[in-house]
């Protein structure tokens, strides 16, 4: 069983990686939103298959991958702002159930209403022609599409960060996260903050969304599983913590790719095992601020 | 959740309230035929090609004037390829639609379910999915019947075919299901009888669309042969991220069936020079005058031509309708009967029969492969037919093996 060559396991750390990519944005976006309106958003999965969807007709319109990669997840991003404009809002103040009911609900209309609009049976992206083959990277060819994923990702990452700890409204969302109520006394329109927040969630997971169409496909249930490790990752992270999204993120992403190259029947529960583990030894999950749930 | 399970039920409820009555408006005296299928979800596309062939075939039977002077009804049910919800679905269309005949089931686990209340109404069930348990103890009932193939007689055909012309070192990649795990065995135990070598078999779980981290392992296997039992959506998530990773360069892979919806969706691009068994191709009109009536039919009626698992719900709505003419009865004890003592038809693709100890359907197929974008000749010629395997008791296990001779 582990009589495997060193490029093979170097191979397989690097799917892992671009797995853990995936997982990042998902988690970065549910973080946040939890983190600044405490809502446990089970859209989400949907909006990333939106993203997806978007994708496939703007590539359809334009004919450009580039425009489908812009518009896609700002597409999802202003989606993301009228749900939560129009259906969260009024549901603030009230029992945190309630959101987290409509977002359910909202999911199973949204993959309901993908099957009714693009079909049962999944879409199929094409990557653009430069980014089509595969580049040898000394111990193996990896697929250029795949290293394309890794660097997208990490532009958006640190593009976030520095938005979120060198502007002013990156201020205010952060203080709102640790404390809602002492932010609106100051003066702040939370409302609106809120609405910005769920739109760059929303836009996160349709990034990852159009991201992950080239490699998957697009299908009316490609976010139903992608929730449940998303969230898996946004526990391991810690409640509404950035770096644990990512840390968290990256670490699924090789327990789910080691497990798959050593054991791949254990490769569901793997995740769910470094969860309970995570949860027993820190139970506000890796970088979680003790106090944030209660 | 109480609001949720409010909800539901009002909507069951309403929707028994307002269709029965739809359903008589319509019926008369019509002779009904029940069929679940899973027409939401991953196997969505076949679900609908096999609506579409059972549809076909009565308004065919319909237009000569239908069985014993009355007119064929199919009513289709939705089984969300959930055992329980087809277990539900099959109750509600024999008790409450007195559906005499049930056809239809698309996968393997939710067939099982079907079967066990056709078998405690004693309602005659002709399966049109792949699976080597219906048809043997302790699932086989008096009434049951598969027209499909079944994972044996796929795996055994097509791997024997594999190990003679693509190569005897393999890797096996399975969905981690039935239907799964079946084919893994028939092609696993055929491999070895041919001398052949399994470098490896990596089970995942069915309907997830990430392939990736199984691929390093085996590209550094260096195996001649990639089987995959990838069904549904999973089959072209697989082949894109195999292709991007190099794969159809480094080895020829295979898989036991391709399927016509799936192939339009991929296109030549990904499905050229993968290799398959298939119980039924669109392209055998030029060869079978059968065939030809069939496709002609569907294309006129969809604008498409048909697919595999149409072509077994058009055969198996044939054979109730022939077993009625036969039994001169509409009864489910009387057509089996008469089935059985007439085992021999031919719907669509040339002779087949029943074999009277397991109900089993045997039949031709056929080893094809993905043509290229170039060789195409319009938007559906997908495949080029490499052979015939002809029909073979020899190719499923005896009725001894499976426990009811």
């Amino acid at each position: 069983m582990f009589d495997v060559s060193a490029a093979a396991l170097a191979a397989q750390l690097f799917t892992g990686l671009v797995l853990g990519m995936i997982f990042v944005l998902l988690a970065i976006g549910l973080s946040l939103i939890f983190g600044l309106m405490t809502v446990v958003n089970f859209a989400h999965g949907s909006f990333y298959m939106l993203g997806a969807y978007f994708g496939f007709v703007l590539l359809g319109l334009s004919g450009s991958f580039w425009v489908a990669l812009a518009f896609a997840p700002l597409a999802v991003g202003v989606f993301g702002l009228l749900v939560e404009r129009f259906l969260i809002r009024p549901l603030y103040g009230r029992n945190p159930d309630d959101p987290l009911l409509l977002t359910f609900g909202l999911s199973l209309v949204l993959v309901e209403s993908a099957r009714v609009i693009w079909g049962k049976i999944g879409l199929t992206l094409d990557p653009p022609a430069a980014l089509a083959g595969a580049v040898n990277l000394g111990f193996t060819w990896f697929p250029t599409y795949r290293l394309f994923v890794i660097a997208v990702t990490i532009v958006v990452v640190v593009a976030l960060w520095v938005f979120l700890k060198r502007t002013n409204v990156g201020l205010v969302i952060r203080a709102g996260s640790r404390d809602p109520l002492m932010v609106a006394a100051l003066g702040v329109d939370l409302r609106r903050i809120r609405m910005l927040v769920f739109g760059i969630g929303s836009a996160l997971a349709g990034l990852a969304g159009i991201l992950a169409g080239p490699m998957r496909g697009a299908y009316a249930e490609m976010g139903v599983t992608m929730i449940i490790e998303s969230f898996v990752v946004v526990v391991v992270g810690g409640m509404g913590s950035l770096l644990g999204a990512v840390v968290a993120g990256l670490l699924i992403g090789e327990v789910v790719s080691l497990t798959t190259f050593f054991a791949p029947k254990l490769s569901d529960i793997a995740v769910f095992g470094v969860m309970a583990l995570v949860l027993l030894l820190r139970p506000s999950g890796l970088f979680g601020e003790a106090g944030l749930m209660e | 959740m109480q609001r949720r399970t409010f909800l539901k039920t009002a909507t069951v409820g309403a929707a028994t309230l307002a269709f029965p009555s739809i359903v008589r408006a319509q019926g008369g005296d019509t002779i009904k035929i029940g069929f679940p299928g899973p027409t939401t979800g991953p196997f969505g596309a076949l679900a609908k090609d096999q609506q579409q062939g059972a549809i076909v075939a009565v308004e065919e039977i319909n237009a000569k004037g239908g069985v014993l002077g009355r007119k064929l009804e199919v009513l289709f049910r939705d089984d969300e390829l959930k055992p329980a919800v087809g277990a539900q679905r099959t109750k509600e269309l024999i008790e409450n639609e007195k559906c005499e005949f049930i056809v239809g089931g698309l996968a393997a686990h939710v067939q099982m379910a079907i079967n066990e209340q056709t078998k405690a109404a004693k309602k005659l069930f002709i399966s049109v999915s792949q699976s080597d348990e219906i048809t043997a103890k302790p699932d086989l009932g008096p009434l049951t019947f598969h027209e499909a193939l079944n994972p044996t007689i796929t795996s055994r055909a097509v791997g024997s075919w594999i190990s003679q012309n693509l190569g005897k070192k393999w890797w096996i990649l399975y969905a981690d299901y039935a239907w799964g795990k079946q084919n893994t065995a028939v092609l696993s135990e055929g491999l070895k009888k041919q001398g052949g070598t399994l470098l490896g078999s990596t089970p995942y779980p069915l309907g997830n669309p990430e392939f990736s981290a199984h691929l390093p392992r085996i590209i550094d296997a260096k195996p001649e042969v990639l089987v995959t039992m990838t069904p549904g959506a999973d089959n072209i998530a697989f082949l894109k991220q195999a292709i991007s990773f190099g794969m159809k360069k480094q080895m020829k892979i295979a898989q036991p069936l391709h399927w016509l919806p799936q192939l339009k969706q991929g296109g030549p691009d990904l499905y050229s020079d993968i290799y398959a068994g298939i119980s039924f191709t669109w392209q055998l009109e030029d060869s079978i005058p059968e065939a030809k009536n069939y496709v002609q039919l569907y294309r006129k009626k969809y604008n498409e031509p048909p697919g595999d698992y149409g072509a077994y719900a058009y055969s198996a709505i044939h054979e109730v309708a022939r077993g009625i003419t036969l039994a001169k009865a509409v009864n489910s004890d009387a057509v089996a009967s008469a089935l059985l003592a007439n085992p021999t038809y031919n719907h669509y693709k040339g002779k087949q029969w029943w074999r009277t100890c397991d109900h089993k359907a045997f039949q031709d197929l056929w080893i094809v492969k993905g043509r290229e974008r170039a060789k195409m000749k319009g938007d559906w010629d997908f495949l080029d037919v490499v052979q015939k395997v002809a029909a073979s008791e020899s190719l499923d296990r005896t009725c001894g093996e499976k426990g009811v001779a």
